[in-house]
């Protein structure tokens, strides 16, 4: 094999890696959303804002109590549990039974949401540009290949790996506690139907708050761990909104293990549009996939969501 | 026309009046800032609220309206006192929505709604990185043509009440109709013999026209733009569906209404506090879905309605 070759390949093998770790965060983001669309049939329009809010608990805890971004996850964990809740109990859930002409309100209330967090943030934190200096934020770990008589070097980013890991341990133990425990199968009855749950005994108003405060916590995991790799700013939730929705139409409305696949096929499509088109219109890739997976796949790449 | 009419007129006389009672710059721009901001919510209304059809993607009309009209400008091909611009950029953005139609109305529902978030996503991130055309992320900056606000009051006001007499010849001849039913039920008006698509595609056309004469408009009074302003989700997109909402949605002043709530709110919160002032206007849709759920005209009118049934119940018994 020619080195130039080689170096291709170590390009594209680099080019995949990087795509699926960061897929992997996106995986966790497109959970949370896609837990919400399920069950609660709403997008949630905020999605971005709670990772912003979960972002900065991790800054704070980090710039005021030396606490590791990895070891915050145990704060922000419950705490964005809670504020999830709290905002399906007192926001969302009395707008349910509203009677309007459009069916919005519920949307157009996470959107009031995200103003109001993201406003509150630039009011409290200021507009500056955080970042959390971890000792370990540019570290990596190198896997030389031996392949054709060349040796392909291919780079991990040890704080992209370690928010894989977790992401990884966190999404399994979501389908482990969606599978086996009461309240997991309670939510998925009531994603599948909510008269029908409500008629079978399960307080469905207590699910749909367990199932907010279980999305809101797990964006909230990714933003901690995304805190040692990115900066952070009180706007910063809009983009994540909107990735979070290309992940969960990918995936197919409510479909959690289509969650994953789009959110590993959102990351490998914007690292691989960045490398081999256009670095400047890396995030159109994900809206033009989004676009084509609805019109062709309206159903998301498994097949199995709502259409 | 008839006494209740008239005093309807009123009002719009009174607005008429403005620049003649004050000519503080200051108060003149919130007006006209205003005056846009009816046109944005009144166009969106005739999409979202009359037809049903929730677009989360206007700053895409908006966008490339003030895009026309700035490069037209910028190229020689038109002065920056033309009124055409306005035109021009309202019908390009009408065909650029024919295009955002013909792909988006195949789907539905919330479907519809973020497909059109996606392609307005698009669209401004084409206009950051198409640098010959529109100067990427640096923007186009253009002389304004007129030097008293009093001109640019008057174009704004004069695009408002098009915008306003147009909606309300529409809702009134079978088209509108036509929007109507297909918000009720799509399904019903199909088999019932209308061509959905087609009206759907008519509402979207007219509303993004006036959407994009809006974003001329604002490409010539504010003398810059850049893809950031103009193709804004949260700025444009996501605050003209507020507006609309604050207002009521399908109601004929409720857009009217929320756009002058939302400058008066966002102005005055943005001297007291600065940075970080819509955190108040956000904390007033919350507060108006929970309270007002068909927003301020809109539930204001269900009520007067419902306690004029009461009386008629009442009399009755």
């Amino acid at each position: 094999m020619s080195p130039q070759v080689a170096g291709q390949l170590e390009l594209l093998g680099q080019v995949l890696i990087s795509g699926v770790l960061l897929g992997g965060l996106y995986a966790l983001i497109g959970l949370g959303m896609s837990l919400i669309m399920g069950v609660m049939k709403i997008i949630n329009l905020a999605h971005g804002e709670l990772m912003m809010v979960a972002m900065y608990i991790t800054f704070w805890a980090f710039t005021l109590a030396k606490i590791d971004p990895y070891a915050s996850l145990l704060i922000v964990f419950p705490l964005m549990f809670l504020l999830g809740v709290g905002v399906q109990k007192f926001l969302l859930s009395p707008v349910m039974e509203a009677d309007t002409v459009l069916p919005q309100g519920q949307v157009l209330l996470t959107v009031g949401l995200g103003l109001v967090l993201s406003n509150l943030a630039l009011l409290l934190f200021t507009a500056n540009y955080r970042s959390v200096p971890v000792s370990y934020a540019s570290k990596t770990i190198y896997w030389d290949l031996k392949l054709g008589g060349q040796t392909i070097s291919l780079s991990f980013s040890y704080p992209f790996l370690i928010a894989f890991c977790i992401a990884g341990v966190l999404g399994a133990s979501l389908f482990i506690f969606l599978a086996k425990t009461d309240t997991g199968r309670m939510i998925r009855a009531t994603a599948q139907d909510k008269r029908a749950a409500a008629l079978m005994g399960i307080n469905t108003k207590r699910i749909t708050y367990i199932t907010f405060g279980i999305g809101a916590a797990l964006v909230g995991a990714a933003g901690a761990l995304l805190d040692p790799v990115y900066y952070l700013y009180p706007q910063i939730g809009g983009q994540f909104t909107s990735k979070a929705f290309v992940i969960t139409i990918l995936g197919g409305l409510g479909d959690i293990p289509g969650a994953v696949l789009g959110g590993l096929v959102l990351g490998l499509a914007e690292s691989l549009g960045s490398v081999y088109i256009s670095l400047g219109y890396k995030d159109a890739f994900g809206f033009i996939i989004f676009v084509l997976v609805l019109i062709f796949m309206p159903r998301g790449l498994l097949g199995r969501g709502r259409a | 026309m008839s006494r209740k009419n008239l005093i309807g007129l009123l009002p719009i006389a009174a607005v008429l009046l403005i620049p003649l009672l004050t000519q503080n710059p200051y108060l003149l721009h919130m007006f006209i800032l205003s005056l846009m901001w009816i046109v944005l919510g009144q166009s969106w209304n005739l999409l979202g609220g009359y037809t049903g059809q929730i677009s989360y993607g206007h700053a895409a009309f908006f966008g490339v309206g003030a895009y026309t009209a700035g490069i037209m400008v910028k190229s020689g091909l038109s002065a920056s006192t033309a009124w055409w611009g306005l035109l021009l950029g309202g019908l390009m953005a009408a065909l650029v929505a024919a295009a955002i139609g013909w792909i988006c109305f195949r789907l539905r529902g919330s479907y519809f709604s973020l497909s059109v978030l996606a392609l307005s996503e698009v669209l401004r991130i084409v206009a950051v990185n198409w640098n010959r055309l529109t100067n990427g992320a640096e923007g186009i900056l253009l002389i304004p043509a007129f030097n008293t606000k009093t001109y640019y009051y008057y174009i704004a006001f004069g695009l408002a009440a098009v915008n306003l007499g147009v909606i309300r010849w529409v809702m009134h001849t079978k088209p509108g109709y036509y929007f109507l039913a297909i918000r009720e039920d799509q399904d019903c008006a199909e088999s019932l013999g209308i061509d959905t698509t087609k009206f759907k595609l008519l509402s979207l056309l007219i509303s993004a026209f006036f959407t994009g004469a809006a974003g001329a408009f604002y490409m010539n009074y504010m003398g810059f733009i850049d893809p950031g302003i103009v193709f804004s989700l949260p700025d444009i997109s996501i605050m003209v569906i507020l507006v609309t909402m604050l207002g009521g949605a399908a109601t004929k002043w409720g857009p009217a209404v929320g756009a002058v709530i939302f400058i008066l709110v966002s102005e005055i919160f943005r001297v007291w506090v600065g940075s970080g002032h819509l955190l108040f206007f956000g904390v007033l849709i919350i507060a108006i879905i929970i309270y007002f759920p068909n927003g301020i005209v809109g539930t204001l009118a269900d009520r007067r309605a419902r306690r004029r049934r009461a009386r008629g119940a009442e009399a009755v018994a």
